[in-house]
């Protein structure tokens, strides 16, 4: 047998879009069940523009020489003690966020993708959606080797899955993801295709892997590298998605529309957790959140949402209330995490009197006004031999599962309540935006599974905090909590620098 | 508006109703211009219990970290009750006084201004 070879062009319709056949004994609508209850309405599958343009072989070709890279950096990292060249201990706790918070949504993703890429009718979008789950699960691989190192030498690594399904804080990233693959086939792809990965995704990936950069973390940061080829394929199928849906019917543009004011919402709470890493967990600053809010979504998402008016899409609902907040959120969010510091799985410190300066040089109009106060009170206590941490547990809002600890953004000395009425039950929520996603699907958040409640129902193991922490969380308490000073974390950097 | 669902009439049971608190009602107490505390607290509380227990025994153990919370009048403190003036009768069980299940109580010391003056 004479095989005869293809030519590219041949080849790429035969593994994408000739994957497709007409269905002689199956009714369509049982083939793709899901497909029309969310009520977008698709009039021509061909339509769609593949937007990876690429073969599975050639796919698994090009990323087995990439991840041969990576894997040999990786080596380097762990054979020269990678570890001792970040810039101080308390950098590594953002990473240890990343791995207890990002990385399994890396999985969630490979997952919903995967699902998705089941349930389209038209073949492009599945071939698409299945290249995506793949880059996905190899991006969660690739991350835990990639902090692997870390788990070796510092606390808080150990048990990041069992923490991820557990921890307080972590159903704050967890229930997003949740939320939106328990959402229909196209409000994923626009949950996370396009609002996140496409108009979000720069304020996470950026300050993460710049941040990794400008503090001495090679793994982390060749990791980020490596990714980006294939975080430029998934913002091109952000953006195929969304002008798919409005070119197909215009009864899709009010549902997307919906979609985006959702998702741009609940992304803006989950980046909070960003915001915090950038102010105040890198020793070495790369920008301040407010400068990275401007530049990645001010300046690019408005550029992008001009170029979708044409559409009838207009900027997310709420987006004038981000533009206040980024005065604000990085400040409240660690201040949650520092009054809850016994809680976390990472440490928690008072900033220097150098990253106060920088702060408020930073945020001139709110910084010494509203939170420099905070830590002074917080270096007054230390210094008296009282660091404090709360001794009640917070109130969650019941969408974004945040402790309400974000304020009126005209008057940020009271915290903001909103609350719900449904079926004679009250919910409470952070913020305008949060209220009206709940108010849009009540039956979906009514069932939000609240760290704090669980924890008062007896979910969680334990009469006392103590005893959910230790044997409902794992943490190891004493290593992995509490504040940074006098941790073993400190103690063991402190000896490999040869620092009294 | 309503949840889109695959399931028609899609219902669930909500998943905090009181009657998952083992007879317990949660109750959100926060000290207005305190941010000292990052968020209100939230108690699992006996609907029964009487609001002097909950200002005298359940209160100071959170909020008396704070160095403002002994200097603190009772007697002119105001109080918010699911966002609306609440006068509360301090013999008087949180049930019989209307605060209820998931109810937000915050109060207010216009005279302590918090650290330094600045609602901290």
């Amino acid at each position: 047998m004479s095989a005869k070879k293809l030519n590219l062009k041949d080849k790429y319709r035969l593994l994408t879009r000739d994957l497709d056949w007409e269905y002689s004994y199956v009714d369509r609508k049982k083939a793709f069940p899901y497909e029309e209850f969310e009520g977008i309405k698709i009039t021509d599958w061909s339509k769609w523009e593949d937007p990876f343009r690429l073969t599975m072989d050639a796919y698994w070709k090009y990323q087995a020489e990439k991840e041969k890279k990576l894997y040999a950096i990786f080596d380097a990292f762990a054979q020269n003690n990678g570890h001792l060249n970040v810039t101080d201990a308390r950098y590594v706790n953002a990473i240890k966020i990343f791995l207890t918070g990002v990385s399994p949504l890396e999985y969630q993703a490979y997952q919903g993708y995967a699902h998705v890429g089941r349930q389209f009718g038209g073949a492009g979008a599945r071939v698409a959606c299945q290249m995506q789950s793949i880059d996905e699960l190899r991006h969660v691989q690739t991350q835990i080797h990639a902090m692997s190192h870390y788990n070796k030498y510092f606390d808080g690594f150990q048990d990041w899955t069992h923490m991820h399904d557990r921890v307080w804080y972590l159903s704050v990233p967890k229930s997003f993801f949740d939320d939106a693959r328990s959402a229909g086939p196209f409000e994923f792809l626009i949950a996370i295709s396009f609002s996140f990965e496409y108009v979000l995704t720069n304020l996470l990936f950026v300050p993460f892997m710049s941040g990794a950069a400008h503090n001495g973390d090679m793994a982390t940061c060749t990791f980020g590298f490596s990714a980006q080829s294939d975080e430029a394929r998934h913002m091109t199928l952000g953006l195929e998605i969304i002008k798919f849906l409005l070119e197909q019917h215009e009864d899709n543009v009010p549902i997307v529309q919906k979609w985006i004011d959702k998702w741009f919402w609940r992304g803006t709470r989950l980046l909070s957790i960003v915001a915090m890493m950038m102010d105040y967990m890198l020793p070495n600053k790369v920008m301040s959140w407010k400068e990275a809010w401007e530049v990645y979504f001010e300046e690019a998402g408005g550029a992008l949402f001009k170029d979708l008016a044409r559409y009838g899409i207009r900027m997310p609902k709420f987006v004038e209330v981000t533009e206040k907040e980024k005065e604000h959120v990085s400040h409240q969010a660690w201040w949650i995490f520092y009054n809850y510091g016994h809680a976390a799985g990472f440490h928690t410190w008072i900033p220097s009197d150098e990253e106060l300066d920088w702060l408020s040089e930073k945020y001139p109009d709110t910084f010494d006004k509203y939170y420099r106060p905070r830590w002074e009170l917080a270096k007054k206590m230390e210094a008296e031999g009282k660091r404090f941490y709360s001794q009640a547990l917070p109130q969650l809002c019941t969408t974004c599962q945040i402790p309400m600890g974000f304020t009126e953004m005209d008057d940020p000395t009271q915290i903001a309540y909103r609350s719900s009425d449904y079926e004679g039950e009250k919910y409470h929520f952070c913020s305008d935006g949060c209220k009206h996603i709940f108010d849009e699907e009540p039956e979906k958040y009514v069932q939000s599974w609240l760290p704090v409640h669980q924890i008062y129902q007896g979910n969680c193991g334990g009469a006392s905090v103590e005893e959910v922490l230790r044997d409902y969380y794992k943490l190891n308490l004493g290593a992995d909590n509490l504040d940074i000073k006098g941790s073993p974390d400190e103690q063991r950097w402190k000896e490999w620098k040869g620092v009294a | 508006m309503s949840v889109r669902a695959i399931t028609p009439d899609y219902k669930v049971q909500a998943r905090d109703r009181v009657e998952n608190f083992h007879g317990n009602q949660i109750v959100y107490v926060a000290w207005d211009r305190h941010l000292m505390f990052c968020a209100p607290f939230a108690y699992a509380l006996p609907p029964t219990m009487t609001f002097a227990e909950l200002r005298d025994q359940v209160i100071p153990e959170a909020f008396g970290l704070h160095e403002e919370f002994a200097k603190i009048n009772w007697e002119k403190a105001t109080w918010l009750l699911d966002n609306q003036p609440f006068t509360p009768d301090l013999n008087q069980s949180l049930q019989a006084q209307g605060v209820g299940h998931k109810s937000v109580l915050r109060f207010q010391t216009p005279e302590l201004t918090g650290f330094q003056g600045k609602a901290v």
